[in-house]
């Protein structure tokens, strides 16, 4: 073939494949419908989706910081640059108010919007995917009968050429497997439940399941550990040695309350979930527990292993880090020292969180920067921010002084740059 | 140890434990008995001053941590005679009732007119949502913050242009 036949080849092969792409993109609009009356729905399903809608976390991302239920605004930083929640309410304007059944679904399953555009996944659809018919028709009627509010979300500010969405359906071929989740019959009701929950609505390895470059999920690596807004979401799975402390029981008081005696507390994202499970149904509660107690590599009924006795090297620790010793005195010691009332009151001994004994100071210094706040309205574990009480290098004192009297695992290395980096991915966007 | 402290624009040297909390030393060394002792946990409020512009529970905050950093306390935003803006409002709301509270109300609220722009009520039950008043004089102490806020305006004010 001469150039100039290869060149017009290879132009019409990449015509074609456009052509390919565009078809394979391009998703129809669906025509929009009038705002369903509440009367369209009955109170049983409205209420199913209730709960559907807490198990599925639906308001942590679609509400704004002290903004109105579903109204969205909410940013979400991720490697791409920033997305924000959309309005969700049945408002028709800015909503979701004049999408059918089938849009809502669609949606879901797809990540395909009303008007035929593509949604990112940040929308977790690559779980919901596997809801079942009638738990998204709860949702949806759940959904349409809430108040209706006028909020637009901003504009998403995307690394180019992510704003176009189209690239989107070739990120949905790769990586979206659609599909519900067929029962194991040699699993237990509980166990089945529990998966239902974890890998559909739940979207647990949203932040658990590490992701590749493309931002997908990856699967051969299902929660082995992931990072969230800043945190570290620990493994699930049996390779975090931290997770045979559990059983299926501390799992679920865990789950419920955001406390456990010997791993800690729930702490930046996963405090709402936290919040949402605890007033959702306790046997959906306990089926998350039972499921993800498995994906541990718990024997049930687990034995509990004893609790070790804590440890606690303070003479070393004040040899090796004299002015973190002090600025612990003073700062945490209220709180976290010998005879405190938080730990009389059972709360666990710093030796036992999870987040002092990790491999990396990540969670540890998110901790003292923010603090553990409840909820808005909630109760849970309560720890005050320490972001603009000390600089960043005294933040390291104290990680580096806490890490050596508490644990028996090598020091945290370059915990500055651990500081100065959570700082800058924990900050409000 | 001996230590320098910038305080309310003001040099001061004290000789403290480094762990010794920053409010034992705003009271006991120094004087100034505004910012008052609650709960010692960070729960309260009552202790808040600002560590370079920002408010933190003194209670917390190991004076050995503020070095070389400005604090200021509720003596600095006024004085009997020439009272500031948000002091001001609480005398005419009469927001306190036992007052144990109010100094550490005033210097978070303080935190938000320094933020200035556009701040709605909500923004003010929000900000004050870490300080707690027993006597129940909330509602009062809201309507305080309202008024400092409309009193200034959209002006962003900051600690450092009073003299």
């Amino acid at each position: 073939m001469t150039p100039l036949r290869t060149a017009a080849a290879l132009a019409a092969l990449a015509v074609a494949g456009l052509a390919g792409f565009a078809v394979v993109a391009w998703k129809p609009e669906i025509a929009p419908i009038r705002r369903p009356a509440a009367g369209d729905f009955t109170p049983d399903e409205v209420r199913r989706g209730a709960t559907l809608a807490t198990l599925g976390d639906c308001a942590v991302c679609h509400t704004a910081e002290d903004g109105v239920i579903y109204a969205g605004g909410r940013p979400l930083a991720t490697p791409f640059g920033t997305l924000y929640a959309t309005n969700i309410t049945p408002d028709e304007a800015t909503g979701i108010g004049r999408w059918s059944k089938d849009a809502f679904k669609r949606a879901m399953r797809d990540g395909v919007a009303r008007d035929g555009s593509h949604l990112y996944p940040a929308l977790p659809y690559d779980h919901y995917t596997h809801v079942t018919d009638g738990d998204l028709d709860a949702l949806y009627a759940y959904l349409m009968t809430r108040p209706a509010v006028s909020a637009k979300a901003p504009e998403n500010s995307l690394i180019p050429p992510l704003g176009f969405r189209p690239l989107l359906a070739g990120w949905k071929l790769l990586f979206l497997e659609t599909g519900g989740i067929a029962p194991d019959p040699a699993q237990s009701d509980a166990w089945n439940r529990g998966r239902y929950l974890v890998e559909g609505l739940g979207h647990c390895g949203s932040c658990h399941t590490p992701r590749n470059l493309a931002g997908a999920e990856m699967r051969s690596k299902a929660f082995a550990g992931g990072v969230a807004e800043g945190w570290n979401a620990p493994p699930l799975d049996g390779s975090n040695a931290a997770a045979r402390g559990w059983t299926a029981d501390t799992l679920y008081a865990y789950l419920r309350t955001g406390l456990s005696p010997r791993q800690g507390a729930a702490a930046g994202p996963m405090e709402p979930v936290v919040h949402g499970l605890s007033t959702a149904p306790e046997e959906d509660v306990r089926a998350i527990a039972t499921y993800i107690g498995s994906v541990m590599g718990l024997k049930a009924p687990a034995q509990p292993t004893p609790v070790s006795p804590p440890v606690d090297r303070a003479a070393e620790a004040a040899r090796e880090h004299p002015n973190g010793a002090a600025l612990f005195a003073g700062a945490c010691a209220g709180c976290h020292g010998d005879g405190a009332p938080m730990v009389a009151q059972g709360r666990p001994p710093l030796s036992h969180v999870d987040a002092v004994q990790a491999d990396d100071p990540r969670n540890a210094v998110q901790a003292i920067l923010q603090g553990l706040k409840p909820s808005s309205g909630g109760a849970g574990p309560y720890m005050p921010p320490f972001r603009d009480n000390l600089t960043d290098a005294q933040v390291a004192q104290i990680a580096a002084y806490v890490r050596t009297r508490f644990s028996e695992k090598p020091a945290w290395p370059k915990l500055a740059d651990a500081v100065a980096e959570a700082k800058r991915e924990g900050s409000p966007q | 140890m001996t230590m320098t402290l910038t305080i309310n624009g003001a040099e001061h040297r004290v000789d403290a434990e480094p762990d010794t909390p920053l409010l034992y030393v705003l009271r006991d060394d120094l004087g100034l008995n505004g910012a008052k002792y609650g709960c010692g946990l960070g729960q309260c409020g009552a202790c808040t001053v600002h560590v370079d512009g920002r408010p933190v529970f003194s209670c917390l905050t190991p004076v050995a941590a503020v070095q070389g950093r400005r604090v200021t306390t509720v003596e600095g935003l006024g004085s009997p005679g020439n009272l500031g803006p948000l002091q001001q409002a609480f005398e005419q709301e009469q927001a306190a009732q036992c007052g144990y509270c109010i100094a550490g109300m005033i210097m978070r609220a303080q935190a938000l007119l320094d933020r200035g722009g556009p701040i709605s009520d909500a923004d003010i039950r929000n900000h004050m949502q870490t300080n707690l008043c027993r006597c129940g004089t909330h509602m009062r102490i809201l309507r305080a913050v309202r008024r400092a806020v409309d009193a200034t305006g959209a002006r962003t004010s900051s600690l450092e242009a009073k003299p």
